[in-house]
């Protein structure tokens, strides 16, 4: 089972009227094995978004092929659930509703009293009991993204997909959320793919950190793997000299071998 | 806040009385146009400006005298039902007519010219040929209410589709959702404050256009009934009329604009 999900020779085109094809990103080639965590790492315009769209099915490559469980992914399915970037919940909804709705759907053998637990379970799951019964505009935006978390990990998918996640939250909140993600694969174990431009979050919570270069043409540069035990501290790593290490890595690439500048 | 209160009502009291001096002042230039108390006592009953004893035309809305001569209550009634006929006939087809251009380009680009033409045609330009098609009030009148009420719940309807966030979709694709769950449990909770919103539009049009429907088509009907005053010589009646069909309208649009809270999500859940 180590060959779980792979990518092979990706590209990505996007026609660009009466001039050549705009290429994304080409070249890449992934192996990711199961239960594991990794995360894309790059400046904006890399191709992270285009590579985790194309994995979740939501775009089609233009040059090979994903595989995921010895199945070439053609579209979109709830085996590769999304947590996307802002949330993405329905607002007419309830806590509740929105992860009953995809429950329900991906799983529609289940008893109304089945389908009621493993809503709550998921709730439970990221501590949003209290709030249940709100409707998104009442709950703020990093117990918004629990319920993305909680409705994508309920419908039971082979990879979780979160493109840069926690990107809109501010940075209390966002290591409160990096700690609920590490907490929960503690006890349940995903195969989790997270779009990042965070170096500590693609330290903290991964087993490899995938950086890219810079667009156009954008393809893997360097994969670090990060050697660190779990479950994790986020106060006792900043000592840790693998941890330093990783950083330095990672910062080296981005802002020495491939610096970007933003206008 | 008392205040606050007090100004609500003392002020559009204040524009009542100049309105009544205006009015006053119009009625002792125009000649034969009915003064406010020759209105109230026309509307109300008492003794009007001869000297006579009469009874007002609000006094009794319901009387059927005969089925050319029914009471205000029944007009009014008549206009509403041709009001409602051509109102659900055009939602029926417009909300439908609607999701298809918002989510089909197209559809759009089939349809738009088309809309964009007839949408400013008065309802006035239709009714000769809606009546010589169909050579009876009641169809003529529906239908050209329907015909001129349709606009507004498409184009809205349209852009409540084209409004639904493409995160949401993302969402329906990833959970496989057909078309129909993708209309039922996305695009159809988006929409529908458009489509009330274009229901509401729709609706006050229908109620304009069926006044001057019903002057040209006759019969029965609040309009007819106005224009029927004019040929009485009874201008007094007139601006009862002119009061009783703003009146409705405004009744009309309040329901309908708590109807659409109802339904609007955007309004619910913020205590």
């Amino acid at each position: 089972m180590s060959k779980f999900l792979s990518l092979e020779k990706i590209e990505k085109r996007f026609p660009i009227p009466a001039k050549e094809d705009y290429i994304a990103v080409t070249n890449v080639d992934l192996e990711i094995k199961k239960d594991e965590i990794i995360s894309i790492i790059g400046h904006s315009g890399c191709g992270k978004s285009t590579l985790l769209n194309l994995i979740a099915g939501l775009d089609k490559q233009s040059e090979g092929k994903i595989v995921l469980n010895n199945k070439e992914v053609t579209g979109p399915g709830p085996e590769r659930a999304v947590v996307f970037q802002n949330h993405s919940l329905l607002p007419w909804l309830s806590v509740y509703q929105n992860i009953e709705m995809a429950v329900k759907k991906v799983m529609p053998e289940l008893s109304p009293a089945e389908l009621r637990q493993r809503v709550e379970k998921f709730v439970s799951m990221v501590n949003l009991d209290h709030a249940i019964d709100k409707l998104p505009a009442e709950i703020s935006g990093g117990m918004k993204q629990r319920v993305g978390i909680a409705r994508a990990l309920s419908i039971k998918p082979d990879v979780l997909l979160m493109d840069e996640p926690f990107g809109a939250l501010d940075s209390l909140t966002r290591a409160n959320l990096q700690e609920h993600l590490m907490r929960i694969q503690q006890s349940v174990k995903n195969t989790v793919i997270i779009i990042t431009h965070d170096v500590d979050e693609a330290v903290l919570l991964s087993d490899r950190v995938i950086m890219m270069t810079n667009g156009p043409e954008a393809t893997i540069g360097e994969i670090l793997e990060v050697n660190l035990e779990r479950p994790r501290n986020r106060v006792e790593l900043q000592h840790d000299p693998e941890y330093i290490r990783c950083r330095e890595a990672i910062l080296s690439f981005l802002y020495e071998k491939f610096a970007k500048d933003d206008e | 806040m008392n205040t606050e209160l007090l100004k609500k009502i003392l002020l559009p009291l204040i524009v009542l009385l100049i309105i009544i001096q205006v009015w006053s002042g119009i009625a002792h230039v125009v000649e034969d146009f009915p003064t406010p108390s020759d209105t109230y006592t026309a509307a109300f009953g008492g003794v009007n400006a001869d000297g006579d004893e009469i009874e007002g035309v609000l006094a009794d809305p319901f009387y059927i005298e005969n089925e050319d001569d029914k009471g205000l209550f029944w007009q009014i009634l008549e206009s509403l039902k041709r009001v409602f006929g051509g109102f659900a006939l055009a939602l029926i087809v417009g909300v439908p007519l609607g999701l298809l251009i918002g989510m089909s380009k197209n559809a759009q680009y089939a349809f738009d010219p088309f809309i964009q033409i007839f949408k400013p045609v008065s309802p006035l330009a239709w009714l000769p040929l809606l009546l010589f098609i169909f050579q009876d009030i009641n169809m003529t009148a529906i239908s050209t209410i329907f015909i001129t009420s349709i606009w507004p719940i498409i184009i809205n309807t349209a852009l409540g589709v084209r409004s639904v966030s493409e995160d949401y979709m993302n969402v329906a694709k990833v959970l496989c959702f057909t078309p129909m769950e993708k209309v039922f449990q996305i695009i159809l909770p988006v929409a529908v404050p458009y489509i009330f919103t274009g229901m509401r539009l729709s609706l006050g049009i229908a109620w304009l256009v069926i006044v001057a429907a019903e002057m040209l088509t006759g019969g029965i009907g609040i309009g007819f009934w106005i224009w029927d005053e004019y040929n009485n010589l009874a201008y007094q009646n007139i601006i009862i009329g002119i009061i009783i069909v703003g009146l409705v309208g405004f009744i009309l649009d309040v329901v309908m604009g708590k109807i659409a809270d109802f339904f609007d999500y955007t309004k619910k859940g913020r205590a």
